[in-house]
């Protein structure tokens, strides 16, 4: 009996192996291809980069001079940090007032946030891109308030729901010590929620890096770039890509997310885990 | 202690309240005005009733693309819930190289959809290149492409939340039903799947809704070619707004509906899966 199950799991080990390489298989397969030269990377996209295919590192040049690489990295990573401190700073201090407060003006805004949750993006893309473009949003710097509006809802829902879980007494006996109510927020009540803030910062960091059409409708593009706009930008006119440039910069775009994944994964897996139980 | 924090009502909320209303609800209640006006820009809005929603009628193409997109959003609901399910079954029972295969199928979820896209747009063109055929060649191509791309970004995800649900079972609960003589499929129907319906609940609830509103890989893999017709839901919606001049309106009113689907769905599904869920 027992050694069947061994066996049994094993032949699990062996069968799970065998699809983890196939599941890395497509992320190889572009490796390999941007060492290609341009005109054999559609002819013979499974073939070894060797011989006359082999281009060493002119793929990567050419991406990163025609999409602007680099400066698409830097705002991406610029819209996304700055974006999710201000999300998690503003909404964790929204949700306490929320919860601490009750009237209608607070129950009517935590509703519209939930409801927000379920609205989908296209639903207000275009009057959205027509606003931000008035109120002169299209910078980097206005995109993070586009993305605190757009990521208030999930992040407002989370917050409330570990809020409810905080025992009153605590925060009282803060404002008996004598703590003004931001006191109170900073230094009792925004300690505790850390976990909480933790997997609401993750979520959001997936969107938004992620995020195409959001930034495409609203920044300027000849100034800004982010890294999901650059790659789209090589398609160009109707169906020719340079898929050279593309593979260069698809490689230059993956492995940033699978280093940063590879550190920060138990967070990660924890914080997608924690937020679905949640939501 | 309620009067105390009151008064901090321009801190606390203020900030966001105000990118709220610029970032949300400002546009939506624009949308709904706009999708009963004809217009360019929203300046030059003039109100004409139900036009765009009887103009969608003539509009073939976005009632193929939702039958497109409901097709693609039960197969990969159904796939998707499955295989994962699967997995998670699997990688609980004590085999090695549990974690590392957790890793694997999970990265893939942090990979943005328009470089998911140009990923496998190499690789199922490679393959198809084989019988002399492209992704584009007919909507049939990009429709399996696209939920293979689909699976294999969203399994992992999935996977991960079913397992945690399946550790949290109590095992006096399983030792209970062994005891009690049950095999692997009774205990399997009988005590996994009810104990983990919390799981399924939000599992099918996000395949369902990243299904119906999926647009980066859409685009990145087929643009909707050949001709529009592997175009879903969300890219119909965009190329009606960018792609066509005088059918913003149109435009909008697709929007007004395609929200109200995905609203339709959600509560629906939300409502008659939580229903079945169970306490131990």
């Amino acid at each position: 009996m027992k050694t069947k199950t061994k066996r049994k799991g094993a032949g699990l080990t062996v069968f799970f192996s065998v699809l983890s390489l196939l599941w890395v298989y497509p992320i190889f397969l572009v490796i390999e291809n941007s060492f290609k030269k341009k005109v054999y990377i559609s002819k013979k996209p499974f073939a070894w980069p060797s011989g006359k295919m082999f281009t060493g590192l002119s793929n990567y040049a050419t991406g990163i001079q025609k999409t602007g690489f680099v400066q698409a990295f830097g705002w991406t990573l610029f819209i996304t940090v700055c974006s999710v401190a201000v999300i998690i700073l503003c909404t964790s201090m929204c949700a306490w007032y929320l919860n601490r407060v009750h009237n209608k003006v607070t129950r009517a805004i935590y509703l519209l946030c939930l409801f927000s949750m379920i609205v989908p993006f296209q639903m207000v893309m275009f009057p959205l891109s027509k606003i931000a473009n008035m109120m002169k949003l299209y910078t980097p710097w206005g995109l993070i308030v586009i993305y605190l509006g757009f990521g208030a809802g999930l992040a407002v829902f989370m917050f409330s729901g570990f809020i409810k879980s905080i025992p009153l007494e605590i925060e009282e006996a803060a404002m008996i010590d004598g703590c003004s109510p931001l006191q109170t927020f900073f230094y009792v009540v925004f300690p505790i929620m850390k976990p909480t803030a933790i997997t609401i910062a993750i979520l959001e960091t997936m969107w938004i890096w992620n995020d195409y059409l959001l930034p495409y409708l609203i920044l300027d593009i000849k100034k800004y770039k982010t890294v999901s706009i650059a790659i789209q930008y090589l398609r160009g006119g109707y169906g020719s890509i340079d898929m050279g440039a593309m593979m260069g910069v698809l490689v230059l775009a993956v492995i940033p997310i699978i280093v940063f994944y590879l550190i920060c994964q138990k967070y990660i897996i924890k914080g997608v885990v924690a937020g679905a139980v949640k939501g | 202690m309620e009067k105390a924090v009151k008064r901090y009502f321009p801190i606390f909320v203020l900030p966001t309240l105000l990118a709220f209303i610029i970032g949300f609800i400002a546009p939506f209640f624009t949308g709904i005005y706009l999708s009963f006006c004809k217009f360019t820009t929203i300046n030059d809005a003039k109100w004409t009733g139900l036009d765009n929603y009887i103009k969608i009628w003539s509009d073939k193409t976005f009632g193929h693309a939702f039958w497109y997109t409901a097709a693609f959003t039960v197969v990969t609901v159904i796939l998707i819930n499955v295989l994962a399910f699967a997995a998670a079954l699997a990688l609980t029972k004590k085999i090695r190289g549990t974690n590392l295969f957790r890793t694997v199928f999970f990265m893939p979820n942090l990979i943005g959809g328009i470089i998911l896209g140009y990923i496998w747009n190499l690789l199922l063109n490679g393959v198809l290149q084989m019988y002399s055929r492209t992704l584009t060649y007919s909507s049939v191509y990009g429709f399996w492409g696209l939920v293979i791309l689909m699976l294999w970004q969203q399994i992992g995800y999935m996977m991960i939340i079913y397992i945690a649900g399946i550790q949290n079972i109590p095992t006096d609960l399983i030792e209970a039903a062994r005891i009690d003589g049950a095999d692997n499929k009774q205990l399997l129907k009988n005590v996994i799947i009810p104990m983990v319906m919390p799981s399924i609940t939000i599992c099918t609830f996000l395949t369902l809704t990243n299904g119906f509103k999926l647009f980066d890989q859409n685009l990145a893999l087929t643009n909707g070619e050949p001709s529009n017709m592997s175009e879903m839901l969300a890219l119909n919606i965009y190329n009606t707004f960018y792609g066509r001049t005088g059918w913003e309106g149109a435009g909008q009113a697709k929007a007004v509906i395609f929200f109200i689907l995905v609203a339709v769905i959600a509560l629906t599904q939300n409502h008659l899966t939580s229903r079945k869920e169970v306490q131990a």
